[in-house]
């Protein structure tokens, strides 16, 4: 873990991996220090947003290192987990084809593969409720579309380098589109808006 | 109930309050008015409490009706500031008649104004405020000409009766903002770095509340790896490929993919709504460590 200054509130740590990321989030959740306002996972880093009249940088810096050094030390590996949800998809994307062919797979091979892997939220981004998925059961790792699309509709399930995402709502957007999900992903008018939050683990199910 | 009307809308008048920090793990930025400090006083001037919404407007020229007469507060920017042909100072609690018009001018001095009407304004909460989040399409539309909003109750306090609340008007020279580092400060040539603190960099036109673009020589990078998305707060700096600087306001993405050279200290972050289209900011590197 490397920690890089980010302003005079906050402070960005950074990891080698996905999977490292992942678990210092968590872990970073669990001993939520007071002072500590909120925590921005992404792909390899996660950002620490902090308010100076409780907690300084520096205290704050120490708080990163002790909170990891911990999460590393006592994890065994063994994952917990938070909450699954399972997304009811028909695969019938207009790239789903294109992706089979990509990944040197049947499109039977890919639907499978995609419906049987276990998925994990890595974080959120690019509009609202937008849940990155990872996995360790598939090593896809696949291109996104040339020209991005001005309209994805809601609901569709996409790929995009080694993650699956379902788009909350209509929105441009560059994914490769394997399918589609009647589930709601996201509401702003309830108090949990986001359907997947990170952490939580998520599988797809073939709806025929 | 109280209403108001909003007859003429100018460029861009949006509802605003505090925003929805705490969200951003979901994809959604804290949004809310971008000149904190400008905001709080006019609330506090009508006597309203600190989260009741008001009005965020962009420049001007803005025409506003109350169906019944209510104390508003105008803050921020300084324009030419009227009711019913009667000049409002800026900064003062004014009283307003059924259906006497409000007229704010083109602004001269900043850029956004902030309207407060005593009570608040109405609007469906969404995620807990009812800031207009533009990027994120979340909370009320731009307002429109002839949209009705309603007058809440969110009061707190009598109006204030100051006669004047020493505030300056936001300067139209350049203005210095303080910088601390940013994560990816040596990604950039030492060159770079030393172009970012010492020159001029002016306001780009195409500046709005998600960033303020910077027009100015291009930031050269030692490092040409591509940057996975990290997350982002106000006031990060951030450079595209073509080496401009933008500097990212209240409505940013929570993430990006663009490195971020150095950040905007917090106590900075409101003179960012004030600056104008052209107008000139100096960076000066904060002293000390948190």
């Amino acid at each position: 873990m490397k920690i890089l200054p980010f302003g005079d509130r906050a402070l960005l740590a950074e990891f080698s991996n996905l999977d490292q990321t992942m678990r210092a989030f968590r872990a970073f959740g669990v001993a939520r220090a007071p002072g500590i306002i909120e925590l921005i996972p992404a792909a390899s880093t996660v950002l620490v947003r902090l308010d100076p009249n409780k907690l300084s940088l520096r205290a704050a810096e120490q708080w990163v290192t002790d909170t990891y050094g911990r999460a590393s030390r006592v994890d065994t590996g063994g994952e917990v987990v938070d909450s699954n949800v399972i997304i009811p998809v028909r695969y019938n994307g207009p790239d789903l084809a294109q992706t089979a062919l990509m990944l040197g797979i049947s499109v039977a091979e890919l639907i499978s593969r995609h419906s049987q892997a276990q998925w994990r939220c890595a974080f959120i981004g690019f509009v609202p409720g937008f849940a990155y998925l990872a996995s360790k059961d598939v090593d896809f790792d696949v291109p996104r579309r040339h020209t991005s699309r001005a309209t994805v509709p809601r609901g569709s399930v996409g790929l995009a380098g080694e993650f699956t995402g379902i788009y909350p709502r209509s929105s441009p957007g560059g994914w490769q589109i394997i399918g589609t999900t009647p589930l709601e992903l996201w509401n702003e008018s309830h108090d949990d808006p986001a359907a997947i939050t990170p952490g939580m683990t998520v599988r797809f199910e073939v709806d025929t | 109930m109280n209403q108001l009307n909003i007859v003429q809308p100018g460029p861009l008048t949006l509802v605003q309050d505090l925003g929805r920090p705490g969200l951003a793990h979901l994809g959604v930025g804290a949004s809310g008015a971008m000149d904190r400090a400008a905001f709080a006083l006019a609330n506090r001037l009508v006597g309203n409490a600190p989260d009741a919404a008001g009005l965020e407007i962009l420049f001007g020229p803005v025409t506003i009706r109350a169906e019944a007469s209510v104390w508003v507060a105008v803050t921020g920017a300084w324009g030419n500031v009227s009711v019913e042909g009667r000049e409002v100072p800026p900064h003062t609690a004014t009283l307003i008649g059924q259906g006497e018009p409000l007229v704010l001018g083109a602004a001269d001095h900043g850029i956004r104004y902030y309207v407060a009407v005593r009570g608040g304004i109405d609007v469906p909460l969404v995620l807990g405020s009812r800031s207009s989040d533009l990027l994120a399409r979340l909370g009320p539309s731009p307002l429109v000409a002839g949209e009705v909003l309603k007058v809440g109750t969110a009061v707190q306090g009598p109006v204030a009766l100051v006669d004047v609340v020493p505030v300056d008007a936001p300067s139209n020279s350049p203005v210095t903002l303080e910088v601390r580092p940013g994560p990816r400060r040596d990604w950039f040539t030492p060159e770079s770095w030393r172009e970012l603190l010492e020159r001029e960099w002016i306001v780009s036109p195409r500046s709005d509340r998600t960033g303020i673009r910077l027009e100015g020589p291009a930031l050269e990078r030692s490092e040409q790896r591509e940057l996975p998305s990290e997350g982002m707060v106000p006031g990060a700096i951030q450079v595209s490929p073509d080496g401009a600087p933008t500097i990212l306001a209240v409505d940013h993405p929570v993430t990006g993919g663009y490195p971020v050279i150095a950040v905007i200290t917090d106590e900075w972050l409101d003179s960012l709504a004030q600056v104008r289209p052209g107008q000139g900011i100096r960076f000066r590197l904060a002293t000390g460590r948190g």
